[in-house]
């Protein structure tokens, strides 16, 4: 198998925090991977590195065998790496199919495709998506007036309108209420199985990362602190410990 | 709901064409209307679609003038000796010297002005809210302050351009219909554009530019093009002025800060942010409020303007348009769901 996300020696710190050290883990091509760690062990921010929503300290990070940790946002996204947020972002006073249409892929668009309506085929899509992550019958809704947890839905669906070849989510079920984690979750494997999408996933829900993810890596105190299959990692006494606290 | 909106928009158009006629003593205060028109919807392609807030739009209007005037007259006459106050010599324009000069003037006033915005917007949307609406209110006063001392157009004195050649009455319809052909041009325009893909990107960026970025929205491309067809159409209205008043000076005219360039923005708050009816409306609204006190509490008219400013930000932040979408959300389309509908849905999933 090869990587599609290759991350070697990755070091941030924010002033005397170091948030991250000597990071180095690869993300499959067409699998699931999961990251997990205590809260503040940098999770988030390795994202942030890998999406160059900051400057990284030292190491690399390539995508699809190029260099990433030197360009901008948007520049990233355009190559196909989209992320979520953790605190849900989506165009609150705008309704579920605006903010579909508005999440069109623009890399595959030239510019002056942009002065023109959208398609049908693009209505569909949307219309298409948004019935897979179930908010169809709320399509005509202003965004804002959802729940969080539909909210997290239409940001996914959005990712997905966006066809993206890797798709970082980070924590795709935090509040999100107990007995839609398991359509989620479903929605998860389908969009990797069905659209090709790698999945890097952040994930606080022991349950959900280990029925989702082939492979995961464990953070704590901004190093690397175990790496494995879903079984490896549960019986890692270290990982363990760092979510007890005692490491 | 169709044929309400053929019902508004055919007495829309009977008005723009018969107003100046069936209000004769008007004619310039309807010109001055539609400029009011055109500033707040180009200061809302910004400031209300986008989330741009610019002070400094007044920038194009003065350089519109002043591009406008500058070609006019280099078309014909050295402009150096023209602008010289000393000299006695008397420049004359022929009627075809004059249109031409009028119509180039113009149209070179907008390219001018938009290749200005590029260059000043490339510079300045790295800032962010009010560091965005002092650095352009910056950019106006500054220009303003060079031209001031810039001899070469006048300096402080200002420009004097040729009168209109025919009886001056047609020239107030002359300016009328300029004015209000390219307000039409500019409301045709800008009906089109926010229904396109476009439209839908510069509202991103207003309602979370950060997330627009990270869905990989060429964001920087988006707001140059925005405002540099917002400057277009400021530009040649800046030109059309220019020839409408004959006289301007720098300070007070040109680069008039703190009227017409905080006056476009109280017409868009007035009228409605992000609405295309909105600064239509407001800047109608906002007119003739100022007409009226200006000529019936004369004295205390700055007084009313401000009040209206001050009632308008704290208790109409969403100015006409936001007040009745939000009490006729029906109108514009706009479903919201039922409270007790929402619970049940919650349940059920």
């Amino acid at each position: 198998m090869n990587s599609i996300i290759e991350i070697r020696d990755v070091s941030k710190a924010y002033g005397g925090v170091v948030a991250n050290k000597d990071i180095s883990l690869d993300v499959e091509q067409g699998t699931i991977t999961g990251l997990i760690g205590p809260n503040g062990s940098g999770k988030t921010t390795l994202f942030n590195s890998i999406v160059g929503y900051h400057p990284i300290d030292s190491g690399s990070i390539r995508f699809e065998d190029k260099e990433i940790s030197r360009i901008q946002v948007q520049d990233i996204a355009r190559l196909g790496l989209i992320r979520t947020f953790q605190q849900t972002r989506i165009y609150k006073a705008m309704n579920c199919v605006e903010n579909m249409l508005i999440s069109l892929p623009h890399r595959k668009m030239r510019f002056l495709e942009a002065f023109s309506r959208n398609s049908a085929t693009d209505f569909e899509n949307a219309d298409r998506l948004l019935e897979f992550v179930g908010l169809y019958e709320k399509r005509f809704l202003m965004a804002g007036s959802l729940s969080f947890g539909q909210q997290k839905l239409l940001e996914f669906a959005m990712a997905l309108m966006n066809e993206p070849k890797t798709l970082l989510l980070d924590e795709p079920t935090a509040g999100i209420n107990p007995t839609l984690i398991n359509g989620l979750v479903d929605r998860l494997l389908r969009a990797n199985r069905e659209f090709g999408i790698t999945l890097f996933v952040i994930e606080h829900n022991m349950r959900v990362i280990m029925n989702l993810a082939r492979k995961i890596y464990c953070l704590a105190h901004g190093e690397l602190l175990a790496q494995g299959t879903p079984g490896d990692i549960q019986n890692d006494q270290r990982v363990i410990d760092a979510y007890l606290g005692a490491h | 709901m169709k044929s309400g909106k053929l019902v508004l928009y055919s007495v829309a158009v009977l008005f723009t064409l018969l107003a100046p006629f069936i209000m004769p003593d008007f004619k310039t205060q309807l010109a001055t209307l539609w400029l009011m028109i055109i500033v707040a919807l180009t200061w809302d392609m910004t400031g209300g679609q986008m989330g741009y807030n610019s002070l400094g739009n007044i920038f194009f209007y003065g350089t519109g003038m002043y591009v406008a005037a500058v070609i006019c007259i280099a078309l014909t006459h050295d402009v150096g000796s023209y602008t010289n106050a000393f000299s006695d010599q008397v420049y004359v324009f022929s009627d075809a010297e004059y249109f031409t000069g009028v119509m180039i003037g113009i149209l070179g006033a907008g390219v001018f002005c938009s290749a200005c915005a590029l260059i000043i917007g490339y510079l300045t949307f790295g800032l962010r809210g009010p560091y965005f609406a002092i650095g352009t209110l910056g950019v106006a006063i500054a220009a303003g302050e060079l031209v001031s001392n810039w001899d070469w157009v006048g300096g402080g004195q200002g420009i004097s351009l040729p009168v209109f050649p025919y009886d001056l009455e047609q020239g107030k319809i002359f300016f009328y219909a300029l004015f209000a052909a390219t307000g039409v041009l500019l409301f045709i325009f800008l009906r089109w554009l926010y229904t396109t893909r476009f439209g839908a990107a510069i509202n991103a960026i207003r309602d979370d530019e950060e997330k627009a970025e990270a869905m990989g929205i060429h964001t920087l491309r988006y707001k140059l093009t925005t405002w540099s067809i917002a400057a277009f159409f400021i530009g040649v209205v800046g030109g059309i002025s220019a020839f409408q008043l004959i006289h301007f000076e720098p300070l007070e005219t040109a680069y008039q800060t703190i009227n017409l360039g905080i006056f476009m923005v109280v017409c868009v708050l007035l009228g409605g942010k992000g609405t295309l009816w909105g600064p239509v409306i407001g800047a109608i609204v906002f007119h003739l409020f100022k007409e009226v006190t200006w000529n019936y509490l004369l004295g205390w008219q700055w007084v009313a303007l401000g009040a209206l400013i001050v009632i308008t930000v704290v208790y109409f932040r969403d100015g006409i348009m936001g007040w009745l979408m939000s009490v006729k959300p029906e109108w514009f389309g706009i479903r919201v769901e039922k409270k007790s509908e929402d619970a049940m849905q919650e349940a059920g999933t």
